[in-house]
């Protein structure tokens, strides 16, 4: 499946930004989790017809991507992709909720649409500010990161495990699809019959590759638990970057902005 | 069915992310116990094969659509509950972070949807209860199919129940239900046919590891399993009463039960003071909407004021960024 196959690439891309060498890139993993999920609660706490105080909240991800140096057009595009589902359950809102809330010019604009548009932009928050981190952290960091949060070394494990083997095992995946492709013409021998067997041989493989990964980890001492990473102690700027962060976003969540900034200007020019 | 943050509120994202911290919690220290320290291994690359597996799609007879395999059901009876739940927890985690299919906060709903679900309700109570010791090839297929179809239904009713709760969007419930319940019929159908197919040939191709698994963990017991459902259901209730009071949502319900106000309008300090200032604007007063009073109508703002001040605030978002970017191109070379 090609776009399955695209994302994967797109994967690797995600990742290798993380590679990067900027302030952001060099913050504590740990201070850059918080702030990603200070910034989610408060976007997703605003009530469903709030559009304009959402606005501000642009600044998160505008200015990290301006200072970890992040490709803005690639991460959009990243975004868009997520778009179809919340579309599909948001576009109810605008036919479901006719109330007239304010005229703009000759035209009444209704509750539906405020809420369909404050949907989107909390998408389009909300996941630029999933991928930012992603970027700009990578994910062993990550993963290290929680552990420090409190997760289960377990699930840590498992999830560096899966890292590793992810994209080998997605390239096999893709090499079987591919070759079945080539063999099938019009689409015949692409039902269950032979579906099944692909897979359940891919399986097989994968076990055995997991036998022989397991064998090689014994005998280079693996005792049921990967050594653990040196742990940094969260520096000056990790704490300014919290505060200044926190403080800003929740500031923007108490008091909307755009409504003052709009009052005081069509105040003055009264 | 990967559920997205923009549709949930902060009280039923946090509930959910509660549960399945929990569930993740509670299976590391099971898997834990094991002494089987090949698993984990295992667990990872087999967490890899969902992702394989998941790039190659199979056409389904008759309808011209395709369809591929979800795997919580099939890992489950392959490794158990609590291996099954964690690789599918990790595919997720992996999921929300590269590809932000689903979201941080929609996390913890999503692991309950499809991870929960299928490993430590469905498997446990529905399928290990009904397969019996010895199942002949019919009884198989049937229990399968069956559990298959139940998980799936369970979980789509689980992403209407979470969507509903949080009240971002407008659907009705029974309209939602009417449209997500059939879709996910035919899914479950297809997962259970795969998962069914992917079994038996193992069986024929491989029949020690399926041995192995029921070797390996006895049927498990109900008793931590009612005690989690016993937390979810106090957790989504206090997440249902938060949503069914009047007050709007989580933050500012923290918010004023800290400041020990039902409003959270400051009475000193700087929001005091832009409160006054907001009020002695003239204008401001003028563009109060036709519709009138509703919760809705006070949230959108007022008008005219509203839309000049987002237009304003975008602007200087976007000069922000900009200048922040040539102040870094002049400062440093650009990457490649």
């Amino acid at each position: 499946m090609a776009s399955v196959h695209g994302a994967l690439l797109d994967l690797k891309r995600l990742d290798r930004l993380a590679g990067g060498d900027t302030v952001l890139h060099r913050l504590d993993p740990r201070t850059k989790v918080l702030a990603t999920l200070i910034f989610i609660l408060c976007v997703v706490s605003f009530g469903r017809y709030e559009l304009s105080a959402l606005v501000p909240f642009l600044i998160y991800p505008a200015v990290l991507i301006a200072i970890g140096r992040l490709p803005a057009g690639y991460l959009a595009s990243r975004v868009l992709l997520v778009f179809p589902f919340v579309v599909a359950v948001g576009i109810f809102n605008p036919f479901l909720d006719r109330e007239v809330l304010f005229r703009l010019g000759g035209i009444g604009v209704t509750g539906g649409w405020i809420s369909f548009a404050s949907i989107m932009l909390r998408t389009a928050l909300t996941v630029a500010a999933a991928l930012i981190l992603t970027a700009l952290t990578g994910f062993v960091p990550i993963c290290r990161a929680l552990v420090g949060l409190g997760m289960p070394k377990v699930f840590a494990m498992q999830l560096l495990f899966l890292y590793r083997y992810l994209f080998v095992l997605a390239d096999e995946g893709g090499r079987a699809a591919r070759a079945r492709e080539m063999r099938s013409f019009g689409g015949r021998g692409r039902g269950l019959a032979s579906y099944a067997p692909l897979l359940g041989h891919l399986l097989l493989r994968t076990w055995q590759r997991a036998e022989r990964t397991h064998m090689a980890m014994l005998a280079r001492g693996y005792n049921g638990m990967l050594p653990a990473a040196e742990s940094r102690r969260p520096g000056l700027s990790d704490f300014l970057f919290v505060l200044f962060w926190g403080g800003l976003l929740i500031t923007l969540r108490l008091c909307n902005l755009p409504r003052l900034i709009g009052a005081l200007v069509t105040g003055t020019l009264s | 069915m990967h559920m997205a943050d923009a549709l949930l509120s902060p009280s039923v994202g946090g509930a959910m992310w509660a549960v399945s911290a929990g569930a993740i919690a509670w299976g590391s220290a099971r898997l834990g116990r094991e002494s089987d320290d090949r698993i984990a291994p295992l667990m990872g690359v087999l967490g890899g094969f969902l992702f394989a597996a998941q790039m190659i799609n199979f056409s389904i007879p008759g309808t011209g659509s395709s369809g591929h395999l979800t795997g919580g059901l099939l890992l489950a009876i392959l490794l158990g509950p609590s291996a099954a739940f964690l690789t599918v927890a990790s595919v997720l985690v992996v999921q929300a972070l590269f590809f932000a299919d689903g979201g941080l906060l929609a996390l913890g709903c999503n692991i309950f949807n499809l991870g929960v679900i299928p490993a430590f309700i469905i498997y446990p109570l529905l399928y290990r209860r009904l397969i019996g010791t010895a199942p002949g090839p019919r009884r198989e297929a049937a229990v399968t199919l069956f559990a298959a179809l139940c998980a799936m239904q369970l979980g789509a009713l689980c992403v209407v129940l979470e969507t509903a709760l949080s009240g971002v969007s407008e659907l009705p419930l029974a309209k939602f239900l009417a449209l997500m319940l059939p879709i996910h019929l035919a899914i479950g159908a297809v997962e259970g046919a795969v998962t069914l197919a992917v079994v038996s040939f193992l069986r024929k191709a491989r029949p020690e590891l399926l041995a192995r698994k029921a070797h390996a963990e006895a049927a498990p017991s109900l008793k931590p399993f009612l005690a989690a459902a016993l937390v979810c259901a106090l957790l989504v209730a206090g997440g249902i009463s938060r949503f069914a009071s009047d007050k709007p949502d989580g933050l500012e319900w923290s918010v004023a039960g800290a400041a020990g106000t039902a409003a959270p309008v400051a009475q000193h300090g700087v929001t005091a003071y832009l409160h006054a200032l907001q009020g002695r604007l003239a204008w401001f007063a003028e563009y109060r909407m036709p519709a009138g009073e509703g919760v809705a109508a006070q949230q959108a703002g007022p008008g005219a004021a509203g839309v000049v001040g987002t237009l304003i605030t975008l602007f200087i978002v976007v000069a922000v960024a900009a200048l922040l970017r040539r102040a870094k191109r002049g400062g440093a070379a650009p990457e490649a």
